[in-house]
C-alpha cells in the first residue's frame, strides 16, 4: 500500500513540536493524517520518518504505564490514549513537554522532582507486621478500604502535577499525586506511619496549599480525584492540630 | 509544620466566622437603608447595645486573622515573596487591621 493510499483523503496535519531544553522552541512538522490516529502516533511518525533525533518517552502504548504524558494543545494528557481528532484545534496540533518539570530534551522531562515529592510526602508503605504474622484482613466494604479504592489506581503519570496551577506558583508544594498517595496510605490499616505522614503533608508546601481548583481531578486520565484526597488530608491535619497530636 | 497547620485552621475558622458576619452585616445595611436610618440613629443604637459592639469586635478579629493569612498565600504564590520578613510585615498588617477596627468600634460605641 502506497503512502498516499494509506493517507487517503485525509491529507497532512501541521504539528508544532517542542525542541531543545527550557530555552528551546517549537519546530513545525507535517504529518500524514490517518484514521484513529493518536498523538503518540504523530510523535512516533516524526521520530521514525522525519527526524530521528526527536526525544520522547513511551512504553506500553495502551494507557498502563503513564510514561507518554505530554502537553497537547496546552493541556497535559496521555498521548497514547488521546486521539488527534479529539484535540486538534484549527486543524493543527502543538505538542510540548509536561509543565512544572525540568525539560531534559524535546518532549522528555525529568520526573525526579515529581517522585522526590512522593518520598517527601511519606509515600512509602510502613509495615507494622512481620512475615511471621498472619495476613491482615481488610474487609472490602470497610470505609477505609473504599477510600483506598478511590485513590489506588494512580500510576504516577504526572498529568495532575503538570495541570496544577499551585505547583507552578509554589514550587515546594507537594502536588496532587504525592498527596493522593499519602491519603491512600493514611487509609491503609496495615500502615504504621500515620502521624509521621500527617506531619509530612502539613509542612509549608503541604496539603493546605491546595486551592481546590480541581484541575488535577479534571485532568486525571484515570478519573481519580486527588482533590478529594487532599480534602481528606486537610481534615485530618486540622483535627490533629486542634487535638495537639501533630 | 505545626505553624502551617495552625495557619490553615485559623484561616478556615476565620472564614467560617466571616461568612456569618458578612451576612449579618449586609442584612443590617439593607435594614438601615430600607428604614431610612440616619448615621446618628445608627450610632445611637450602637451606644445602647452591647450586642452590636461585640458582634463587630468578632468581625474585626476575624478580618485581622483572615486577611493577612490570605495575603501571605498571594504574595508567596504570585510574587514569590516568603520568609520571616514577609511574616513580620503581615503580622504588622494584622495589628493595623485589628487596631483600626477596634478603634472604630470604640469610637462609635463609647
Amino acid at each position: 500500500m502506497s503512502e498516499r493510499e494509506r493517507v487517503g483523503e485525509r491529507g497532512t496535519l501541521p504539528v508544532r513540536i517542542w525542541r531543545g531544553g527550557a530555552d528551546g522552541a517549537f519546530e513545525r512538522f507535517d504529518v500524514p493524517r490517518r484514521a484513529s490516529q493518536t498523538v503518540l502516533d504523530v510523535v512516533v511518525h516524526v521520530q521514525r520518518h522525519v527526524d530521528p533525533s526527536l526525544a520522547y518517552r513511551y512504553a506500553c502504548r495502551v494507557g498502563m504505564c503513564g510514561s507518554c504524558a505530554m502537553t497537547v494543545n496546552g493541556k497535559a494528557r496521555w498521548t497514547c490514549r488521546t486521539h488527534v481528532d479529539a484535540v486538534v484545534t484549527d486543524g493543527a496540533l502543538e505538542i510540548a513537554p509536561l509543565s512544572h518539570l525540568p525539560i531534559v530534551r524535546d518532549l522528555v522531562v525529568d520526573m525526579a522532582p515529581f517522585f522526590d515529592k512522593w518520598a517527601a510526602a511519606k509515600g512509602q508503605f510502613a509495615p507494622t507486621a512481620t512475615r511471621r504474622d498472619p495476613f491482615a484482613k481488610v474487609p472490602p466494604a470497610s470505609p477505609k478500604r473504599r477510600a483506598i479504592d478511590a485513590t489506588i489506581e494512580c500510576i504516577g503519570c504526572g498529568v495532575c502535577y503538570a495541570s496544577c496551577d499551585v505547583v507552578g506558583w509554589k514550587p515546594d508544594y507537594l502536588g496532587p499525586a504525592a498527596l493522593n498517595r499519602a491519603w491512600t496510605l493514611v487509609n491503609d490499616v496495615r500502615d504504621g506511619a500515620g502521624v509521621e505522614r500527617l506531619r509530612a503533608v502539613a509542612t509549608d508546601g503541604g496539603c493546605q496549599c491546595c486551592h481546590t481548583q480541581q484541575s488535577c481531578t479534571r485532568s486525571c486520565p484515570k478519573h481519580l480525584s486527588p482533590t478529594g484526597s487532599i480534602a481528606g488530608l486537610k481534615r485530618l491535619v486540622a483535627q490533629a492540630a486542634l487535638k495537639g497530636t501533630l | 509544620m505545626r505553624y502551617a497547620a495552625w495557619r490553615f485552621v485559623l484561616q478556615r475558622g476565620s472564614a467560617a466566622v466571616l461568612a456569618l458576619c458578612v451576612i449579618v452585616h449586609l442584612a443590617t445595611m439593607i435594614y438601615a437603608v430600607r428604614h431610612d436610618l440616619t448615621a446618628a440613629a445608627i450610632v445611637a443604637r450602637m451606644h445602647a447595645s452591647v450586642v452590636w459592639p461585640a458582634f463587630y469586635t468578632l468581625f474585626v478579629v476575624a478580618v485581622a486573622i483572615h486577611a493577612p493569612l490570605g495575603l501571605r498565600a498571594i504574595v508567596d504564590e504570585w510574587l514569590g515573596l516568603r520568609g520571616p520578613l514577609v511574616d513580620a510585615v503581615l503580622a504588622c498588617a494584622a495589628l493595623v487591621l485589628l487596631a483600626g477596627g477596634l478603634y472604630a468600634i470604640a469610637s462609635l460605641s463609647a
